[in-house]
């Protein structure tokens, strides 16, 4: 492994401070996609996006090109979007449904599951080389309650294992959904910036960060019209609320909890409980929205979803999300210092319609490419990969709260307080044993 | 011409930072969008670059001038280069006129080149223009974009 060995990588993650070679050295971020990216379960969609046999998409794993499609026998296959061939790219859509995948080159013809069915002239070839070849099959596949994952080994702890008190927040995500029913709908916001994969993964959980970071937003969304009483909102209604949400007082930060797990994820505490939003200050859309819910699962099941206040929850190394307005986050590094986010909405399908459009305007609000909110994020985070791009200072410091970490008996680790950096030392905990893990 | 001059007008504001005048184009019950998706119908359902009401276009200008817009400091500088202007009809008392702008914005040593369908609906109100709607549709709205702090 190079100049990177074992000692060396150790030497890097200190319980309070990292090496800024870990945002910007290129043999570093190779050494990442190896052994993090290409290891761990990485989100890649949810089911809702394949009906039937046949039908695919294209996106990344890790900064891997792939398709992801549904098979005869229903199950999911994780290709690689290269031809066995001469490399190129195969399929060149974003979406669609296939029987047969054709390789614009030389016409070489693949099957949904990857298997190679024919080429031009096959005399040209010995039948026992042809047998070896198709597209590259990613070996493990599986779902979460509608969420697709993928993971590069062919060995390692499965996929329930690997998520652990992060279930509970996929469980939060689907169960809000009157029938548990979620589909991906509204459009995908695809973000990029010149900065580290890592950067957003510490920004997510940062309850320090909005009153300086949004600080311009949280301002001009006090000086504001007042968002409208129940039943008579205006359209500006969610995108007020959320921005002053953002400066909302130290106090609440460091109450609302904040919490990781050996393996990098994490979730923070919710510091916008649904009497906060806009749809759930005795709103008609979400009366009757709990009342569908209720019809499903009962009145005390219903509030007890209700009352789970996770807000953004992190998967390491590839994903964030958030149920209340239903909102997902995949992280696609691109190079040591250039990242590139798509984020998906989610419709939640018996739930009624204004809760969606809830949906959209907050997705705008606070995850579109020209948000008040994320650019001021995307601003900041080009500026720190500025500044460990540098040589003139070493060390990034991680120590918030460090030393008052609470560990709990569920083996997750929980901040002192709502704003401790606990779960950036959670990830490079999980990084550090990614990358100087053997096999 | 009438028209053209207006739209040559609010380009010239954006260009010369007179955010608080090129708001004053627009009408009380004005939406100003990008849209995501290419032929998209609907701002409800469907996320947006931008889409702004009256209230929020002003936040929006409001933001560009805090001390602490760190994304917006400092603003980045454009030319909003018009051309093929075309009236496409008259609904409702108000006049349909296509464009396309060619847009560079250079900020923090990076210059970026945009381009656009660009459709107002504009208002004649006490003999001069508004703006009640503006659609600008990105080329590439739907591609893998840095952040976005400009105005269209």
């Amino acid at each position: 492994m190079g100049a990177f060995d074992r000692e060396r990588l150790a030497m890097l993650v200190q319980p309070d401070r990292v090496h800024r070679s870990v945002y910007a050295d290129p043999e570093i971020f190779e050494l990442e996609m190896e052994r993090i990216f290409g290891r761990a379960w990485l989100v890649v969609g949810h089911e809702s996006q394949l009906g039937g046999r046949g039908d695919f998409f294209t996106t990344r794993l890790g900064r891997e090109a792939v398709i992801v499609v549904r098979q005869d026998d229903r199950s999911i296959a994780v290709l690689v979007n290269r031809c066995a061939h001469r490399g190129a790219t195969v399929c060149a859509e974003g979406r669609g449904n296939a029987q047969r995948f054709v390789c614009p080159y030389h016409g070489w013809t693949y099957d949904t599951a990857g298997g190679l069915r024919a080429v031009p002239i096959e005399s040209g070839y010995r039948r026992e080389a042809l047998s070896q070849l198709g597209l590259k099959r990613i070996p493990r596949v599986a779902t979460y309650r509608g969420f697709i994952f993928a993971s590069a080994a062919p060995a390692g702890p499965g996929l329930e294992e690997f998520l652990g008190p992060t279930l509970a927040s996929f469980d939060d995500f689907v169960d809000r959904a009157p029938g548990g029913e979620l589909e991906v709908a509204g459009g995908v916001f695809k973000h990029a910036y010149r900065g580290n994969w890592k950067l957003m993964l510490e920004n997510h959980l940062d309850g320090v960060h909005p009153a300086h970071v949004h600080a311009s937003s949280v301002a001009v969304a006090r000086g504001a019209p007042e968002p409208g009483a129940p039943g008579a909102e205006h359209y500006y209604d969610i995108a007020v609320r959320q921005m002053r949400q953002n400066g909302a007082p130290e106090s609440l930060w460091e109450s609302i909890g904040v919490w990781a797990t050996p393996r990098g994820h994490g979730w923070l505490g919710d510091y916008h409980t649904d009497t906060r939003l806009v749809a759930g200050l005795g709103n008609p859309a979400f009366d009757e929205y709990r009342r569908r819910l209720a019809a499903r699962v009962g009145d005390a099941e219903a509030d007890r979803i209700l009352a789970v206040t996770r807000w953004n929850t992190i998967v390491y190394p590839s994903c964030s999300f958030m149920s209340q307005f239903r909102q997902l986050r995949i992280i696609h590094p691109i190079a040591v210092d250039r990242s590139v986010v798509h984020t998906y909405s989610f419709r939640m399908k018996d739930a009624p319609p204004p809760m969606f459009r809830d949906t959209v305007a907050f997705a705008n609000v606070v995850n579109g490419t020209g948000s008040w909110v994320l650019t001021d994020d995307l601003e900041v985070y080009e500026r720190v990969q500025r500044g460990f791009g540098s040589g003139a200072v070493e060390w990034a410091y991680i120590g918030r709260g460090h030393g008052a970490d609470v560990d709990e008996p569920d083996g997750t680790r929980r901040g002192g307080t709502g704003t401790s950096e606990v779960f950036i030392r959670a990830q490079f905990r999980a990084w550090l044993d990614y990358m100087t893990r053997e096999g | 011409v009438e028209v053209e001059q207006f739209l040559y007008h609010e380009a010239r504001l954006l260009d010369t930072g007179q955010l608080e005048a090129w708001l004053d184009l627009f009408t009380a019950d004005a939406v100003y969008w990008v849209p995501l998706e290419r032929d998209q119908r609907d701002a409800a359902e469907t996320s947006s670059i931008i889409h702004d009401d009256r209230t929020l276009l002003e936040l929006r200008v409001k933001q560009a001038r805090h001390p602490r817009a760190h994304a917006r400091l400092p603003l980045a500088r454009t030319v909003h280069q018009i051309g093929n202007v075309m009236l496409l009809g008259e609904e409702n008392g108000e006049l349909r006129v296509g464009s396309t702008l060619q847009l560079v914005e250079w900020r923090n040593e990076r210059q970026r080149l945009w381009g656009a369908l660009v459709e107002h609906r504009l208002r004649r109100a006490d003999g001069a223009f508004k703006i009640a709607r503006k659609r600008v549709d990105l080329v590439n709205s739907e591609g893998e974009l840095d952040g976005i702090a400009i105005l269209f």
